[in-house]
């Protein structure tokens, strides 16, 4: 038998296909692959048991003829989406033993599709941050190493942390994640893969611990592009459950992969020339530009004025959701209860040692912006400049049909650097942020290696519920990108 | 002025403004498919989206946002194509979310007017400051367990509307008749049952002093009000309060008070100081509510004639008095129970047996109009045996008396009793003679010129004829024979 490590979506659908292997076959072999990279404590609740059984499934499914798009494939959950009587933590200790009676619409629908969870992945609490270092679970390592310093422990980014470290080393083929301000993309580009963040709206948010709702989309984190079209076809849809989820047709995502972007008009926003982006970086944006104009495209420079001030405005819009959709953790009907003498003790105590440093400090943010006084010029001054910025997308897409940046300003960086810096912290957003402002379709692209041999990503935004146009870019410049490296700890 | 307040320093103008919370009536509650029906057994109608749990999300029920509408056309208010919900933050454990989704800087209704009727055919027209919808919070029950408060999410999330006046109303009666009218008009249009028992409509009351002439005073808002009697009470202490305290030189705080029912009083609830920052920002999980005036005018056409028109129409059509009118369009099945019985009939006469007799017997029986045992058309039969001098009058209130008991048709209580009016002449004539043969004394007391002794011998010969005879022909009768 071949071996069943290191598969992507497409590869092990062949082999399924022809009779390679089972997906009980896959599934032991990623049962022990999960078990193998448990030193990169990837996983908060590994659930093997239900991986054999949803595989055992999936091989009856498929001796009956009906196959789903991620027929017997196994993946990871970020630990985001509530999963039906299995531990669902956010990365939150406020979270302790909350086992949802309910299964989110997005993990229903991979479910759906055929695909086998092997158990919930790690990641920053409640999704805040860029480094999964504020987990209450504990750190994330990056299966990538610097090349002169391999005993230095990286982070794999945030806050999908544990999905993108988790594919970059083989321990699944594929992960959902979720991204706020990039916490899909930013992960993805400092392991190496693929991280679709879709449109707002393409995805249903229902059963999906609320970070910011008018932010937070689920995508897909896998090895190939083409990969994230499959996996993407099987997470979006129609749910009439959440009422920002768009009623319309889902493509045939993996079709719009022609390989031919011959005319596509490639935008390139001077504002994303940021003071004091590592010249590799640069010089890897220059990389992609030139690959995709050999491809055929036609590369326009663009202004997009306001990128400046995305940053800013989604710290503000962010932890604005966020102190009032962390309200619900009360102690009162699940979770964590510290108690108190008064109500009011309870709520203290039980929010005091439930939530970590960043979740408050996001929180305290947030309810400052609402607060009486502050509103008019935080809050609704963020919410005009994220409609300029929208707008400055609108005005370009009369130009081009997608931009193409950086996804990071830097490599992956050591465990703990940045900790006492948040504002350094957040700047590793600066790339991503304001797609998301915006509500637009985002894929990052491994491109090439850093002097350091870390991965290094490159973004396309496109519009509004094209993720196919985007699709189409990415897979191009995956292909010239060529890129093959292997992170230092791959399982198998 | 009789509604001012007499202090040491001169007369007191009261200044109110009420906030009505109407439990909005649909199967369903605002943002979940969740039973909203009240008297359940104890968190049986919770949703996954009601108890919060992690990632639920609102969405919205068109039913209610439907009945806000009518509401909002009802009160002849402004219609707002586009609201939008926000987040109003705060804790407190029967509070799930730790929010309430409400409305705040675009309600779904804007500005609208209702007229109520004062004592004294007089009328004055109060006004609507804005209608929205908001999400009710659940119950805490704190005297369940002597250490331990209970959650009882039933509420939770049901919807409601606050509809909210502006400070246009001067003393507690015009308070109290503005509640009325506005838990009349939300009935007829069927937006809200008004049960203020159950909770289902309560009362929030704004109220400050001034002397007449001066800018308004600080307000208190007196909470969560659940009877008309009680809003009466609370605004009457609650002035008297603010003028004694004024005067002895303090000062009002602005606060929330609540109304002690058994007391009688209002007390501190919470100063400004604790006032809670509510940090509303528009709900981001739920899209702003927008629609056509195509959508407007299809429930418009949905409303019912409403009691103003009703009883304007009354005093046309069936020449009835301000106040009989204004009684039977109070509420929409009162109104149609007196239709029926004027249908064809006396209209006042029909008017003064609902409102006199049937009302009367209702009241006194604690029984709704909806259980009376005599229905409008047994009520007619009745008034049509009265008409075509089968019964009189006098016996019609015996045999209302009997419909009401047992339930049987007017005819059958008199055929069954044989109270047919006597109207054959000659058998009052029979009568009336007997009466004059043997009781000679009177005779001659009446021939003496003391006419009041004809009182006494009709009722010598009703008695005689068990109450069945005519009285008028019996009047007539007694007064030829006595002339002889």
């Amino acid at each position: 038998m071949a071996n069943l490590i290191g598969l992507t979506i497409e590869h092990a659908r062949a082999g399924l296909i022809k009779g390679d292997f089972t997906a009980s076959e896959l599934a032991i072999a990623h049962i022990s692959a999960m078990e193998e990279a448990r030193s990169l404590n990837c996983w908060i609740t590994e659930t093997p048991e239900l991986a054999l059984e949803q595989a055992a499934q999936s091989d009856e499914r498929r001796k009956n003829g009906e196959v789903g798009a991620m027929e017997g494939i196994p993946i990871g959950i970020k630990d985001l989406f509530c999963t039906d009587g299995v531990l669902t933590t956010a990365g939150s200790h406020i979270l302790d033993g909350f086992k949802p009676p309910y299964e989110s619409t997005v993990t229903a629908n991979l479910l759906h599709a055929g695909a086998v969870s092997l158990g919930k992945l790690n990641m920053d609490e409640f999704a805040m941050g860029s480094s999964n270092m504020t987990s209450y679970y504990g750190p994330v390592e990056n299966p990538w190493k610097r090349r002169d310093d391999p005993e230095i422990k990286l982070v794999p980014g945030g806050s999908s942390g544990g999905s993108a470290a988790a594919v970059a080393a083989r321990a699944v083929i594929a992960a959902t994640g979720t991204d706020t301000g990039g916490s899909i993309r930013q992960p993805a580009s400092l392991t190496g893969i693929v991280g679709l963040k879709p449109t707002y709206g393409r995805c249903s948010r229902w059963g999906i611990v609320a970070f910011a709702s008018s932010l937070d989309q689920a995508g897909p984190l896998t090895r190939t592009v083409k990969d994230a079209a499959i996996m993407l076809g099987a997470m979006a849809g129609y749910d009439a459950k959440d009422s920002t989820c768009v009623d319309r047709p889902v493509p045939d995502y993996a079709a719009a992969l022609t390989g031919d972007i011959r005319g596509l008009r490639v935008g390139v926003p001077d504002e994303y020339r940021v003071e004091g982006m590592p010249a590799e970086i640069e010089a890897l944006w220059r990389q992609g530009i030139d690959w995709l104009k050999a491809a055929g495209a036609a590369i326009v420079d663009i202004s997009l004025p306001h990128t400046k001030y995305a940053l800013p405005t989604y710290y503000i819009v962010a932890p604005a959701e966020a102190s009032s959709n962390l309200a619900r953790y009360d102690g009162v009907r699940y979770g964590l209860r510290v108690d108190g003498e008064t109500i009011q003790k309870m709520y203290e105590n039980t929010r005091g040692e439930g939530f970590g440093a960043e979740v408050k400090r996001r929180i305290l943010i947030g309810t400052y912006v609402l607060s009486a006084g502050y509103y008019d010029a935080y809050y609704l001054q963020a919410q005009r400049v994220r409609t300029r910025i929208a707008k400055d997308f609108r005005a370009a897409w009369g130009k081009v049909d997608v931009v193409l940046t950086p996804t990071a300003p830097n490599a992956a960086f050591a465990q703990g650097e940045n900790m006492d810096d948040p504002i350094a912290m957040y700047l590793n957003d600066v790339f991503t942020v304001p797609a998301s402002l915006a509500g637009l379709p985002a894929i990052s692209v491994p491109a090439g290696l850093s002097s350091d041999g870390l991965p290094l990503g490159l973004q396309l935004i496109g519009r509004v519920f094209d993720e196919e146009t985007v699709l189409r870019a990415a897979h191009v410049l995956e292909s010239a990108a060529e890129f093959n490296a292997v992170p230092q700890f791959v399982v198998g | 002025m009789g509604n001012l307040i007499e202090g040491r320093t001169g007369d007191w103008e009261v200044v109110i403004g009420l906030e009505i919370h109407a439990q909005i009536v649909s199967n369903a509650k605002l943002f979940s498919g969740a039973s909203a029906e009240f008297g359940a057994a104890p968190n049986t109608h919770v949703s996954l989206v009601d108890a919060a749990l992690p990632g639920m999300l609102p969405v919205i029920n068109d039913v209610c946002v439907e009945q806000a509408v009518r509401a909002g056309l009802a009160l002849n208010a402004k219609i707002n194509h586009r609201s939008v919900f926000a987040r109003k933050n705060y804790f407190y454990p029967d509070l799930p979310q730790g929010y309430q989704i409400s409305q705040f800087e675009l309600p779904v209704v804007g500005e609208g007017v209702v007229e109520i009727d004062l004592p004294g055919n007089e009328t004055s027209k109060i006004g609507i400051e804005r209608l929205h919808m908001e999400q009710d919070a659940g119950k805490s029950l704190h005297d369940q367990h002597p250490s331990k408060s209970y959650i009882d999410l039933n509420r939770s999330g049901v919807a409601l509307m606050e509809i909210v006046s502006k400070p246009d109303m001067r003393y507690a009666e015009e308070a109290a008749a503005y509640v009325s009218k506005v838990r009349s008009i939300l009935r007829y249009v069927g937006s809200c049952d008004g049960n203020m028992q159950e909770g289902s409509l309560r009362v929030d009351a704004n109220v400050s002093v001034r002397h007449l002439g001066e800018p308004l005073g600080t307000r208190c808002e007196i909470k969560n009000i659940n009877s008309l009697r009680f809003l009466r009470q609370a605004i009457d202490y609650e002035a008297r309060r603010q003028v004694e305290l004024i005067e002895d030189g303090g000062e009002v705080a602005m606060e929330t008070r609540l109304f002690d029912s058994s007391e009688g009083t209002t007390r501190t609830m919470r100063s400004k100081e604790e006032a809670h920052d509510y940090r509303y920002f528009p709900d981001p999980d739920l899209l702003p509510v927008e629609f056509t005036e195509e959508y407007v005018a299809k429930l418009k056409g949905t409303l019912p004639e409403l009691p103003d028109a009703k009883k304007a129409r009354f005093m046309a059509d069936y020449g009835l008095s301000p106040y009989d009118a204004g009684v039977l369009v109070a509420e929409r099945e009162t109104a149609g129970y007196f239709e029926t019985v004027a249908q064809g009939r006396d209209a006042k006469q029909a008017a003064n047996w609902v409102v006199s007799e049937l009302f009367g017997r209702l009241n006194k029986s604690s029984i709704e109009l909806s259980q009376s045992p005599v229905s409008a058309g047994a009520l007619g039969g009745l008034i049509d045996l009265m008409s075509d001098n089968t019964i009189s009058g006098r016996i019609a209130k015996d045999v209302f008396d009997e419909m009401f008991e047992t339930g049987k048709a007017a005819a059958e209580i008199v055929e069954e009793k044989g109270l047919q009016q006597v109207t054959d002449s000659g058998a009052i004539e029979g009568v009336v003679d007997q009466i004059i043969a043997g009781n000679s004394g009177q005779v001659e007391n009446y021939r003496a010129g003391n006419e009041k002794v004809i009182g006494w011998f009709v009722g010598q010969v009703m008695k005689a004829t068990g109450g069945k005879a005519n009285p008028q022909m019996v009047n007539q009768v007694l007064r030829e024979k006595l002339k002889a």
